[in-house]
């Protein structure tokens, strides 16, 4: 029986999304700046998808812009504020643990002459929460702080980091990451104490290639790129309107379930961890407190990649650390204290509300199988 | 009259009696490459290929020669080549016509030089008035240049050949080496690395037909790295040409191997049973010989007696190309060849889980005998080489995939 249990790299379109976008690609297919009716069909299309991402994290309808995904939104977030508000402000706080997207954009401003202060993970979030706002000074003009990690699932301590930054310096801009905590950790914008939220529709059963980025009012964006008059000229380009309602169709639908899919997966979660727990050699990994839909646990002497091939064989789909690496390191989970034997042999599951008890056993039957034929490391 | 190309071939021309067998392959090699370019006919005279487009229109002829060119740098055999325009064999139209085909590299150029090469000799003027006349009609054409006739920018060259007199100005570099195909065919053990694709293009370099094989051990390995493997194959095809792949399955043997082994001899063990059902494989496929990309001292696996373990276990020859090769000298021609990029993707090859902490660096052959024959091997290797499954992959579908 196949189980897909990889919903934090990428989930399956919802039906409600591959009907908004088969309607916005076959009868509403105008361009949204087109001044007949067609064009002015399309706009209202958009500004409804808009409205119900506005929603889901409680903020006003002006303040979204759609962008190609969460690594354009976060880009945009990370290079277009310190474009902006870093002429003087020479200083910014991340985080050790971000992901590649928001890491490699604040590589970027290192090399531009930022000063860069990467704090990383405390056992303690409260601690850790403290010691990022310790590293913001009145010259920081950028923090940014990821929601949940993709990798582990732990839940990050967004908002009280960013409350006691801002309260050293009420001019901070705060930028959160928040992929893998939309429609799955209840949060609204205004909680977080941030001025900019990154999210992705693939991770929200909607399709691949749209994901958000809102700001505050009064928060000035600088483009990436140059073009028309579309999302206040600050992201240019015709409107994907097809991914647009069908990310609005697909987070409408998700608004409806959040917490029964929160009940749902934390149920799925725990007996996997409890049944993982039992076979030999497999260590959970992910704290009991994590995200209920994020499952990250290592199997001792199996190189992750071997235990994810010997899972596809038979229809079981997870990742080994990020997907988005490759098979690549990341270094992240070493960050969450992860030793580096143990690092090499973690394998995330990440659950949806599709996933059945079925899928939690077969898994389970099939580590263990694995952990029993398979050659380990000595 | 149009622009031509003309092939020079380097070794070729060394070679006795054998000389025609080499001239043919090379034309054969030429003419299967130029294929998917267009319509070219080919004629060969004084250690030259001529090779002229067919096309209607001068601009046709020379998009022809345009594709044509990236695509002979990569046959082996070719020494230079040149793109060369045909005159009639006199001296007033090879003048008026050298002008505006050598305009831009002289152009560009502050010195040069007329060589002329009268290869037939009832041409009324003898080689050095053909250069000092030539060269007077370019001084005076192009003001700037000056003539260096110890060190040219631009070596301008007449050749008076049987049929037609030839100019041209750029010499590019081939390939070298010799005609794929003229040296019999071998086998590469192919794993994904850097190396094992240089090697097999050294071999190819030198004629050999190349075969490529390679050992999967799925879950340990991916189906990525054998996509992988196959993506290095297609890279060679437009140096070796149309390539045989072979995939062994090999999962039962490492495991065995890990399971019985002392953990100490498991390199040489899985190499020297490698080499058992490469040559096996090579036998199917009439491959006289097996190559692989090792280099002496590189990995523990790579010294002196374990290359004497791994090649105790070959009946056939086992060529080894970058045997006295640096690793930087290994990459330098791999990016060359263009099979870095992807010679460097993350995905395991040879399963680092069975890696052995401590490999032996100076194996006793009697001692790895013995320990091999604790094991009974035949059935095993019997079932890799039946489960063993093959791909071509071909010339044209490189080419269809944008593989120059």
């Amino acid at each position: 029986m196949s189980a897909y249990l990889d919903n934090a790299a990428t989930t399956k379109p919802s039906a409600e999304c591959v009907k908004a976008m088969c309607h916005a690609l076959t009868e509403h297919y105008g361009n949204p700046s087109s001044l007949h009716s067609m064009g002015l069909q399309a706009q209202l299309d958009v500004d409804a998808a808009r409205a119900q991402i506005a929603a889901a994290l409680g903020v006003e309808t002006d303040s979204i812009l759609f962008t190609s995904g969460a690594t354009e939104s976060n880009n945009m977030a990370v290079l277009g504020t310190a474009a902006r508000y870093g002429k003087r402000a020479r200083r910014v706080v991340t985080t050790t643990v971000e992901h590649a997207s928001v890491r490699a954009a604040f590589d970027t401003l290192e090399a531009q002459g930022f000063e860069v202060i990467r704090v990383a993970p405390c056992e303690s979030m409260d601690e850790f929460a403290e010691k990022f706002a310790a590293a913001v000074d009145e010259n920081t003009c950028l923090a940014s702080m990821m929601l949940v990690n993709n990798e582990t699932g732990h839940i990050l301590p967004v908002k009280a980091a960013f409350t006691a930054a801002k309260k050293k310096n009420p001019k901070l801009i705060t930028h959160c990451d928040a992929v893998q905590g939309f429609m799955k950790v209840p949060f609204r914008a205004a909680d977080l104490q941030a001025d900019l939220i990154t999210v992705s529709g693939h991770k929200v059963h909607a399709a691949k290639g749209v994901g958000a980025l809102w700001h505050k009012k009064g928060v000035k964006l600088g483009a990436l790129l140059h073009g028309g008059e579309q999302e206040g000229g600050i992201r240019p380009g015709t409107e994907s309107v097809p991914l647009i309602v069908g990310f609005g169709a697909a987070v409408k639908k998700m608004r409806e379930t959040l917490d029964d899919r929160r009940t749902y997966c934390s149920a799925l979660r725990n007996t996997c961890i409890e049944k993982l727990s039992a076979i030999d050699g497999i260590r959970i990994q992910s704290p009991a407190n994590g995200s209920p839909f994020i499952l990250s646990f290592s199997a001792k002497g199996l190189r992750s990649e071997t235990l994810l091939h010997f899972l596809a064989e038979r229809d079981v789909f997870v990742s080994s650390g990020s997907a988005c690496s490759k098979g690549k390191q990341s270094g992240v989970l070493q960050q969450f204290g992860i030793p580096d034997n143990l690092a090499d042999s973690t394998i995330r599951v990440s659950f949806c509300a599709e996933n059945t008890a079925e899928d939690i056993d077969t898994l389970v039957s099939l580590v263990t199988l694995a952990q029993q034929t398979l050659i380990h490391k000595r | 009259m149009r622009e031509i190309i003309l092939v020079k071939y380097g070794e070729l021309a060394l070679k006795g009696l054998n000389r025609n067998t080499f001239e043919d392959v090379l034309l054969r090699n030429i003419r299967r490459r130029l294929k998917y370019v267009g319509n070219f006919s080919y004629s060969k005279a004084q250690s030259t290929i001529h090779i002229t487009p067919e096309a209607e229109t001068d601009a046709e002829c020379a998009e022809l020669l345009d594709n044509a060119m990236p695509r002979l740098k990569k046959i082996f055999g070719i020494a230079a080549m040149s793109r060369a325009l045909a005159c009639e064999k006199d001296f007033a139209d090879i003048a008026e016509r050298a002008i505006p085909h050598l305009q831009d590299v002289l152009s560009n150029a502050k010195t040069f030089k007329v060589e002329a090469k009268r290869a037939d000799k009832a041409f009324p003027m003898k080689s050095p008035q053909i250069c000092a006349e030539l060269g007077g009609v370019l001084l005076s054409r192009f003001h700037h240049l000056k003539v260096n006739v110890t060190e040219p920018e631009v070596t301008v060259t007449v050749e008076i050949r049987d049929t037609n007199a030839y100019i041209h100005a750029a010499k590019e570099r081939g390939a070298g080496g010799l005609p794929v195909g003229t040296g019999g065919n071998a086998m590469l053990l192919l794993s994904g690395g850097i190396d094992s694709p240089v090697a097999g293009w050294m071999m190819a370099k030198r004629g050999l037909r190349i075969s490529a094989v390679h050992f999967a051990a799925p879950p340990y390995t991916s189906e990525r790295a054998r996509l992988k493997v196959e993506s290095l194959c297609e890279k060679l095809t437009p140096w070796c040409g149309s390539m045989a792949f072979y995939c062994v399955p090999f999962t039962e043997i490492q495991e065995v191997l890990r399971r019985e082994c002392p953990e100490e001899y498991f390199t040489i063990l899985m190499r020297r049973l490698m080499m058992e059902i490469a040559q096996r494989i090579a036998e199917m496929d009439d491959c006289g010989a097996l190559i692989t990309g090792e280099s002496l001292g590189q990995v523990a696996s790579q010294t002196l007696q374990a290359i004497a373990c791994t090649d105790a276990a070959a009946k056939i020859p086992v060529l080894r190309p970058l045997i006295g090769m640096d690793k930087t000298e290994i990459m330098d021609i791999s990016r060359r060849i263009d099979t870095y990029e992807t010679s460097i993707l993350p995905y395991e090859d040879c399963c680092t889980v069975f890696t052995p902490r401590h490999p032996k660096l100076r194996p006793k052959l009697e001692e790895i005998e013995e320990v091999q024959a604790s094991v009974s091997w035949e059935d095993m290797i019997a079932q890799a080489v039946a489960g063993t499954t093959k791909k071509v992959f071909a010339l044209h579908v490189a080419e269809n995939n944008g593989v120059l």
